[in-house]
């Protein structure tokens, strides 16, 4: 399971890489959601998956998940999530301001060196 | 601190008291109050001179930096003295003649400053024994040397002229602290005194020779040796009075200096002796050839000073010569005393010629010697001036450069006639180069003379007229100093340059001086009296002789070569930074991705893969489905061009990935997941009605291969990361702890929850803020656009 999981994960960075590389703003911005998708996926799997039950304590349990990637996860989530929101609105406004959203063409001025 | 000490730093205090007083008062020349300093120094060194000569040298030490061995160790023998009095002294007659030269209308406050921190920053080079300490004195000697070059800011001749000898003198520098620092790791010491007492650790220490070469391009450098010359007939931008202590008689003699200081550590090698020797000989013969030519006097002086300069230096590699092997010891200890005595002489006689030619310049409005003549009974002072110094200069007697001359012919002979190794196959050059240098020497000082002095009167820019007597003073000193020691050079023999030649050669009990004119039918006399038939014909055929000057073209010149380095160094920095930096964000992306795999791939081949995945989960048919459900999403995201299409598979893989939360056991984290989702699909749909309408732009094929390329190659090795970390689990995880105590230390059940807010709390802590921040910006954000949007409506009603 893990394999195929952290294969996975790979693949998620590896679309987001080619997403991230690309012109258009917005497809940035989808590339770095699903860059982030991928870590969090690959940061669980490096704490082993479906060993034992619910991080949630129970008399008749004894073993249990890590919870640890878990809580990590959780900040990464929310940490993430308050980036694309603001990338997002960022790109809007650049939108508004140079009413372009691909990236070549957002270049300062020439300073003729 | 004592008083060696505080003299050292007196001009330093002095330049911080010298604009106070030039603020407050205007009337009195600003010079008559600078004087006084370098008049105490001289006249304290002179007292110091019964001490040196009865052998007993003067060494204190003060702590500056005593952490990292940088101490202030003022040291005094023969050498430091000579060279002391020598700055001191001639310090003394240039702020006396810069009184009569520079007007109350210039910029004095300045000039003085500038001259004081150059006159300390002399002195502390020329006694200082910690290698540390001497290169920053070393360095302030470049620095105000640079601010004195370009005292007429306005001139773009001085501020290139300034430039280059920073650039110059600069890089000198800096090599000559990596030769100190190698030193000073092979010995443990800083100290030159103790450099030199384990000379023999550094000779089989195999980078001796390294420190070496740095250390002599640090002299070379600074003593304007071929090919570094360059710098120094462009620093004739400089005031004369300027020209005369910097450029004759001090800052240029300091790289003469280090030589002379180092040359009892390096003296086991011969590659010391003869990189010292041939080059000094080559700027002897090369600068001279070209001072002919010259029409600026300034120009030529600035050029006889290289070729003095290499004169002295080569004195000085023959002199290191004396203990190398012991060869023929008395005559290369003639070569040591030759140098410390055309050291003084030339700083005699070449003062006194730019002071001449300031004061030619300030009488008549031009340094060109093409619109001077005939001033022979208009300046007789300054001709009477020049004419002592230029005859000493070309080395003719009673004059003191005569003495020196046949000193240096001598000892040049002797080389020639010893068979020494390697030299012995080109030593037969050594004189000849040095009497053509002496012709041309000879030829120059007469043009000097008789070029200025006489001949037809041409109309200059000024009516000429003799100086006023207060400028003249430090010429005429300098000259009767010519005219005392060529007539009685014994009166220096015993007390200074005895001291100064045991110094440079590291001996104990003093070597025997005595100079007199008279040797014999020597072949130093007869070549003197061939270098002087020879530069008479040659002055007098000069016209005939000049067009081989035009075989040197322009565009094989050190300095073309000079200026094409550093043009081209700037355009060729220019042209990798813009083609490095483009600007688009897409290129530097290529750079921290290719990086971040190269690095990855050849640290894994360094250290090999081994991959042992053993310990696996097996897998379910809901996650096999889910796993179909991404990487479809994936594909499509990839592939659309639709913006709508791409929000909703970004959704898709998104709620997948809540579904695997679920799967894997972390309820939290589904939850989170699944609500964090649905408002960024939210906020991507806010964002919908703005935002363009298609997602994707039109890509070439070439920029889609590179990313595919660099995508698939990321992702590999981020695969290979991965698994490679699966496979070596070192430690168990640290969560046992968390499960054990969660109950009994936090009082909580959810093991998630109570990681997130009671053991480690503090993230969750910055993880609001981070939120809060976010929120704040996305505020600002759409705040500043209906901002503009009203101020554009205003613009528009």
């Amino acid at each position: 399971m893990e394999f195929v999981m952290i294969i996975l994960s790979g693949v998620l960075i590896g679309c987001a890489t080619y997403l991230i590389l690309s012109k258009g703003v917005l497809r940035i911005i989808i590339g770095i959601s699903v860059l982030s998708h991928g870590v969090h996926l690959m940061l669980l799997t490096m704490g082993q998956l479906k060993r034992g039950n619910v991080p949630i304590l129970d008399e008749r349990v004894e073993v249990y998940t890590d919870p640890l990637p878990q809580a990590m996860i959780l900040t990464a989530i929310v940490i993430s999530f308050s980036l694309t929101a603001y990338s997002l609105v960022l790109a809007l406004n650049n939108y508004k301001v140079l009413g372009t959203d691909d990236t070549e063409d957002m270049k300062g001025r020439d300073d003729g060196y | 601190m004592t008083l060696l000490h505080f003299l050292i730093l007196l001009p330093l205090i002095a330049a911080v008291i010298i604009p106070v007083v030039y603020k407050y008062q205007k009337d009195i020349h600003l010079g008559w109050f600078v004087l006084p300093v370098p008049f105490v120094i001289v006249s304290y060194l002179f007292t110091l001179i019964p001490t040196v000569k009865s052998g007993s040298n003067i060494y204190y030490t003060l702590n500056f930096m005593p952490k990292i061995g940088m101490n202030f160790d003022v040291y005094i023998d023969g050498l430091g003295l000579l060279f002391a009095i020598l700055i001191s002294g001639i310090g003394t007659l240039v702020v006396l003649y810069s009184i009569g030269y520079l007007s109350k209308d210039e910029k004095l406050g300045n000039f003085y400053v500038y001259l004081l921190m150059f006159m300390a920053a002399m002195l502390g080079v020329v006694t200082i024994d910690n290698v540390l300490m001497l290169y920053m004195f070393w360095e302030l000697t470049s620095i105000s040397s640079f601010l004195l070059i370009a005292f007429w800011t306005t001139k773009e001749r001085s501020t290139y002229g300034a430039q280059k000898s920073m650039l110059i003198t600069m890089f000198g520098g800096f090599m000559m602290l990596g030769g100190f620092i190698l030193l000073s790791i092979i010995t443990e010491t800083f100290s030159i005194r103790e450099m030199i007492a384990s000379s023999d650790v550094i000779a089989s220490s195999g980078v001796g020779v390294i420190a070496l070469v740095l250390i002599l391009l640090g002299a070379f450098t600074k003593s304007a040796q071929f090919p570094f010359y360059i710098w120094l007939p462009d620093a004739m931008e400089a005031p004369t009075p300027v020209s005369a202590y910097l450029h004759s008689a001090t800052m240029v003699k300091a790289g003469l200096y280090l030589v002379a200081r180092f040359t009892p550590v390096f003296m086991w090698s011969l590659t010391w002796v003869n990189t010292i020797l041939i080059i000094g000989l080559i700027t002897l013969a090369w600068a001279s050839f070209n001072a002919v030519v010259k029409d600026d006097m300034k120009a030529v002086l600035a050029f006889s000073t290289v070729s003095q300069l290499g004169l002295i230096m080569s004195l000085l590699g023959l002199g290191a010569l004396a203990v190398t092997a012991g060869f023929n010891e008395e005559i290369f200890t003639v070569a040591v005393i030759a140098a410390v005595f055309h050291i003084i002489n030339h700083a005699t006689f070449k003062g006194a010629l730019f002071m001449v030619t300031g004061i030619v310049d300030h009488q008549t409005g031009t340094r060109s010697i093409k619109r001077l003549g005939a001033l022979m009974t208009i300046m007789p002072i300054s001709f009477t001036i020049t004419l002592i110094t230029a005859f000493s200069m070309a080395g003719l007697p009673p004059f003191n450069g005569f003495l020196s001359k046949e000193m240096f012919l001598e000892a040049m002979f002797e080389i020639s006639q010893s068979n020494i190794t390697i030299l012995s196959t080109i030593s037969v050059l050594f004189p000849l180069l040095a009497i053509l240098g002496s012709i041309f020497t000879f030829v120059y000082s007469m043009k000097l003379i008789f070029g200025v002095f006489t001949g037809e009167s041409f109309d200059t820019p000024k009516e000429p007229s003799e100086a006023p007597m207060l400028v003249l003073i430090s010429p005429v000193i300098l000259a009767s100093l010519v005219v005392i020691i060529g007539l009685f050079p014994n009166i220096l023999s015993n007390t200074i340059i005895s001291p100064a030649a045991s110094a440079i050669l590291d001996r104990q009990n003093f070597v025997d001086v005595s100079i007199s004119f008279w040797h014999g039918v020597t072949p130093a006399l007869l070549s003197t009296i061939l270098i002087v038939l020879v530069g008479a014909l040659l002055y007098y055929f000069r016209e005939s002789w000049m067009f081989i000057y035009d075989y040197i073209k322009e565009r094989f010149t050190l300095n073309n070569f000079y200026d094409q380095s550093l043009v081209n160094s700037t355009k060729y920095s220019n042209k990798v930074t813009n083609t490095l930096s483009t600007g688009f964000l897409r290129t530097y992306l290529l750079y921290i991705f290719g990086f971040l795999t190269i690095f990855s791939i050849v640290t894994m081949f360094r250290t090999g893969l081994n991959l042992s995945l053993t310990d696996l989960a097996p897998i379910g048919i809901q996650e096999v489905i889910l796993i179909v459900v991404i990487l479809v999403s994936l594909g499509i995201i990839m592939i659309t061009k639709s913006r709508m299409v791409s929000i909703i598979m970004l959704g898709a893989v998104g709620f997948s990935m809540a579904l695997f939360f679920v799967f894997f056991r972390a309820p939290d984290l589904a939850l989170t997941q699944l609500a964090i989702e649905t408002v960024t699909t939210t906020l991507f749909l806010v964002c919908f009605y703005h935002l363009p309408k298609v997602s994707k732009l039109p890509e070439t094929r070439q920029f889609k291969l590179t990313n595919f390329i660099v995508a698939v190659m990321v992702g590999a090795v981020s695969i290979l990361i991965g698994l490679s970390a699966y496979s070596h689990r070192i430690f168990e995880s640290i969560s046992e702890y968390h499960i054990e105590h969660v109950y009994d230390l936090a009082a909580g059940k959810n093991m998630v929850n109570v990681i997130l807010v009671d053991f480690r709390g503090y993230d969750t802590v910055f993880e609001t803020v981070v939120f809060a921040i976010a929120g704040i910006g996305i505020y600002i954000l759409m705040r500043m656009t209906s901002l503009r949007k009203d101020d554009e409506n205003e613009e528009h009603t």
